[in-house]
């Protein structure tokens, strides 16, 4: 007896008793589909979370400066600069940024929502904004402390009817020349990334009084070294407050990189819960196959009569079992399939957030393999069984 | 005329336990048949046919003494090589004709055919030839159940034919037949003979047992006839259980 042999008898048997075939497969079908529904939002939310950070720049990192205790030292731009020097293979720009709380007034109107910040000629290239017209702020205006600003896209069109350079706006009640507007990064709304000043830091921390900048933001040279880059920083930095507490470095990378394994072990978790309904289905095709060999002791007793080898009859139901689960694999693959297609519709409709539920084609023939593997695992016991049938006993069997 | 020897029964006996108690349901018995016999194998229910017919089938092994199936022994045999000798061996037609209901009659009969590793091809050309000649050839792809009790016993006849074995053992061939569809099949049986079949029949009725050429009679597990259907002896019912049936 050859295996396409068996494989035809298996399926002539399945198909002749659909509706037992199809509830018998209704676990693993279950199974199939939750595990790739669940593997498919775990893509979703990771490329959604991804495409988040990289509109916040994923080789960005951050580094706060608290001080220690009273003793006001503090490390100052240009020994963070050399710090960023002497690191070239961790390191590239830097940029000081000073957030500023002052009203703005364009004309006769006040600007609640505009965020004013304080900035050093890299900053634009670190955050990649793009100078849409004009320049950007420039080393001399650092060293001069000049009143000048870079406005977003959203002031430039609703304030200056798209021509703000060289108009002034006040802060604080200080007059600013717009030398540069940036392109336009988000929606221009109001409130959003496109309604922003920027200025130059050293401008910015005169006004506000602190004289001392405490934030900072570089950028790391590779994405795939975030944690050691990190280190790097925090090591250089305890060296000069021999304190961990007065400093605090983020990488949006190792950020990006927590959350991802985070989410992972959740969709994990979530999946090997889903993955116990596939159990619970092959207990399900195992119960069917012993009802099923019950219920053909008399064909077993004929067929080893006729001369079939126990290793035949261990095939024919190995096969069924294997068979019926596979199919139920198949079937989840599509359900699943079809419903990553409408939950990725309704997220759409209900959260406005683009979050596309993709199954990968890993986890869609791990979801295959298992299904299969299943049937012949609990398969194996019955077939067992009813290859070890005693014909005589088996041709009596009413 | 040196025939060949196909079944040789040395000193078989089978012995059951059942509880403390052991039954000897073939208790020493010999015999041979030779190629190109009509043997009928005829007792009571519990004399010891039932066991016979199972060890000619191979589908059970002595547990004493020697069978010998064309000259192998048959008691040393796994299950498996059991298997293998009653697939190239034995046609078996059952009472209850055992077809599998789910197949239609080529695949039916096709069954011994697949098992003995017959490329599909000839298998469906033999399969169809046995159908034929029972005639069936015209109802190849229906299913048993469509067919009447006669005519599966028919395919299983031709289920039985067609894997060319050395010996057809028919077992109660007409038990679930009315006498006219059973004398049909014991005709076919005759014809299967006269083409150069060795038939071994088992029965419990003696106007059954009388449509072949030798009749072995058991009682209790032994042999208390064995001779050819012409002679008187043949049909005398050794015992009567009046006493038991007095009781």
């Amino acid at each position: 007896m050859t295996f396409s042999e068996c494989f035809g008898m298996a399926w002539k048997n399945i198909m002749s008793s659909k509706m037992r075939s199809l509830l018998t497969m209704l676990g693993i079908i279950i199974g199939v589909t939750a595990v790739i529904v669940i593997m498919g939002m775990g893509n979703g939310m990771e490329n959604y979370m991804r495409e988040s950070f990289q509109e916040l720049g994923t080789n960005n990192m951050t580094v706060t400066l608290i001080g220690r205790g009273n003793s006001y030292t503090q490390m100052s731009y240009e020994e963070l600069q050399e710090i960023v020097e002497e690191n070239p293979d961790d390191f590239d720009l830097i940029s000081p940024t000073v957030t500023m709380t002052g009203t703005v007034k364009i004309g006769s109107e006040t600007m609640d929502a505009t965020s004013v910040t304080g900035v050093g000629e890299d900053y634009f290239e670190i955050k990649s904004l793009h100078i849409a017209q004009g320049r950007g702020i420039q080393y001399v205006d650092e060293l001069k402390r000049t009143y000048v600003c870079v406005i977003g896209s959203y002031l430039n069109n609703t304030m200056f009817n798209g021509n703000g350079i060289g108009e002034t706006l006040k802060i604080d009640g200080r007059e600013f020349t717009v030398v540069g507007v940036l392109e336009e990064k988000a929606d221009s709304e109001e409130g959003g990334s496109d309604d922003v000043i920027y200025v130059p830091y050293s401008t910015a921390s005169r006004l506000s009084f602190t004289g001392m900048m405490s934030t900072y933001i570089l950028t790391i040279v590779s994405e795939d070294r975030a944690s050691e880059s990190k280190t790097v920083m925090e090591n250089a930095l305890y060296n000069y407050y021999k304190d961990d507490d007065s400093y605090m470095v983020s990488a949006t990378a190792e950020a990006l990189e927590t959350m991802t394994s985070m989410l992972n072990v959740v969709i994990t978790v979530l999946a090997v819960i889903a993955g116990i309904s596939l159990v619970v289905g092959g207990i399900g095709i195992m119960n069917i196959m012993l009802v099923s060999v019950t219920e053909r002791t008399r064909e077993i007793g004929i067929r080893k009569a006729l001369g079939s080898k126990e290793k035949y009859i261990l095939m024919q139901f190995v096969t069924e079992s294997a068979l019926t689960s596979a199919l139920g694999g198949i079937i989840g693959i599509l359900l699943g399939y079809l419903l990553s297609a409408a939950v990725t519709e309704a997220i759409t409709q209900l959260m406005e957030a683009d979050i596309t539920v993709s199954p990968d084609l890993g986890s869609v023939l791990l979801a295959f393999s298992i299904s299969a593997g299943i049937g012949v695992f609990f398969g194996y016991m019955p077939a067992k069984k009813a290859a070890q049938m005693n014909p005589i006993d088996a041709l009596r069997y009413d | 005329m040196a025939q060949e020897t196909i079944i040789e029964f040395r000193d078989v006996s089978k012995v059951y336990h059942m509880g403390d108690s052991i039954i000897r349901a073939a208790d020493h018995v010999n015999f041979t048949v030779k190629k190109g016999e009509f043997v009928a194998i005829v007792g009571q229910s519990g004399s010891g046919k039932s066991t016979c017919m199972n060890i000619i089938g191979c589908l059970d092994v002595p547990s004493e003494g020697e069978y010998l199936l064309q000259g192998k022994n048959v008691g040393e045999m796994d299950r498996d090589e059991l298997a293998e000798i009653r697939n190239e061996m034995l046609g078996f037609i059952f009472q209850q004709y055992n077809l599998l209901p789910k197949l239609n009659l080529l695949e039916n009969v096709e069954v011994p055919l697949m098992y003995a590793g017959v490329p599909k091809e000839e298998r469906r050309e033999r399969a169809a030839a046995a159908l034929e000649k029972v005639g069936l050839g015209n109802k190849m792809k229906h299913l048993p159940t469509q067919l009447s009790g006669g005519q599966q016993q028919r395919v299983s006849i031709a289920r039985a034919l067609a894997g060319s074995p050395s010996v057809i053992l028919a077992d109660e061939p007409t038990g679930a037949l009315d006498s006219r569809t059973g004398r049909e099949v014991l005709r076919m049986l005759q014809q299967v003979h006269r083409e150069g079949n060795t038939v071994v029949l088992i029965t419990h009725d003696n106007g059954i047992a009388a449509t072949a050429q030798r009749v072995i009679r058991l009682d209790d597990g032994h042999i208390v006839y064995d001779g050819p259907v012409t002679d008187p002896n043949a049909f005398v019912q050794p015992k009567i259980y009046t006493e038991e049936v007095a009781q």
